[in-house]
């Protein structure tokens, strides 16, 4: 049983590999592991209830943390966010890599 | 207690993608905790510490130098170095040669230094934990 | 005995033409010089590093002309055969793109996208570009 630090930094309305991202975190959590995926940059456009929002929440339904860059959402006033998402601010990432979880950037 | 050592790999070139602010705010957050911190700056972040950055006015918003007070990518890594000793820690900022040599851009912020693929896999082996920033 | 790293490889013929490589592929061989321990996955568009016969010519400007072109294949080949690096290919990704597996080069492992997590959890260190 791992822990897994996702940061996604695409959004789905500009690239279609977001989609391939959001089912790593799915697989990993269904072979047991434990999954964050934490939304920067762009990403955090998704994070806005919408069509492209479900996905997120079910992502968070099927047990990954979905967490949402605080600086991110700012910057595109981003106010409100889809059921499952969470705001959190850079550190998450340095408490990820500091406590040896494994960290990919997409 | 050792320290946290992490190692980054970064790869974009200055001014051209989001994906440097959200890695200088990691690195500033590594940097505050007194962590060590390796950087390899890889192709186009080979330039992000050339120390020949000169920052520029704004006249569609009027604004001369001082005003606009451009940010300039070569002084934040001098920022990252001065803040990661004034934490107790330290950063080993190492720009790949021969992506330093296509680019021409050999002058870097001091403290910062010129390596080769060797220095990153010597990062990695060291290090408790690694995080690559691609480029697109 | 080095790091078990494994290596997401999506982008692909980003300045491969100005660099003469893929400069991922070409760091990873690098970095198995010095001693790393490194498996590459195709996926994404990257797949196509994979198909066989591949290389425009060099480029061309005014008098100026390019003399080394890369040939992404090759260098696929390279990584299996000579730096012992294995690579893997996402099969669903060739099968989205037309690609079958008698147009690949030899050496390339493919694996199902569903088998990723399980390679992810088998490196020490991950690293996606």
């Amino acid at each position: 049983m791992a822990e897994y630090l996702l940061i996604e930094s695409r959004d789905p309305f500009e690239s279609n590999e977001v989609g391939y991202y959001y089912d790593l975190a799915r697989g990993l959590v269904d072979e047991g592991h434990h999954v964050t995926m934490f939304l920067v940059q762009n990403a955090v456009l998704a994070a806005r209830p919408s069509k492209a929002s479900a996905a997120l929440s079910a992502l968070a339904r099927a047990g990954v943390k979905v967490l949402a860059d605080d600086f991110a959402l700012k910057e595109r006033g981003v106010t409100k966010l889809a059921e499952g998402v969470t705001v959190a601010p850079i550190d998450v990432v340095l408490d990820h890599l500091a406590a040896s979880h494994k960290t990919m950037w997409h | 207690m050792p320290k946290t050592t992490l190692t980054f790999a970064l790869m974009d070139p200055p001014y051209e993608s989001e994906n440097l602010t959200t890695a200088f705010r990691i690195l500033d957050a590594a940097a505050r905790r007194g962590y060590h911190v390796n950087v390899f700056a890889y192709e186009g972040a080979a330039g992000l510490a050339f120390v020949r950055q000169i920052p520029h006015p704004n006249p569609v918003h009027g604004k001369n130098v001082a005003e606009e007070n451009h940010p300039t990518t070569k002084d934040q890594v001098a920022a990252l170095l001065v803040e990661a000793e004034r934490s107790g820690g330290k950063v080993d900022w190492v720009n790949c040669g021969m992506c330093v040599d296509e680019r021409g851009v050999g002058e870097s912020v001091p403290g910062t230094r010129r390596g080769s693929p060797a220095d990153f896999h010597a990062f990695i082996e060291a290090s408790d934990n690694v995080l690559v920033i691609p480029t697109k | 005995m080095a790091k078990k790293t494994l290596n997401i490889v999506e982008s692909a013929y980003r300045a491969v033409m100005e660099e003469q490589d893929d400069t991922v592929l070409w760091l990873l061989a690098a970095m198995q010089g010095a001693g790393a321990q490194h498996t590459v996955v195709l996926r994404g568009n990257a797949v196509n590093y994979a198909v066989a016969g591949q290389g425009a010519p060099g480029l061309t400007v005014g008098q100026w002309k390019q003399t080394q072109a890369p040939r992404m294949d090759r260098d696929v080949t390279d990584l299996v055969e000579n730096r012992k690096i294995p690579v893997y290919v996402i099969e669903e990704d060739l099968a989205e793109r037309g690609i079958v597996r008698g147009e690949l080069v030899p050496g390339v492992k493919l694996i199902g996208r569903g088998t990723l997590p399980k390679l992810v959890a088998e490196h020490e260190v991950v690293c996606h570009w």
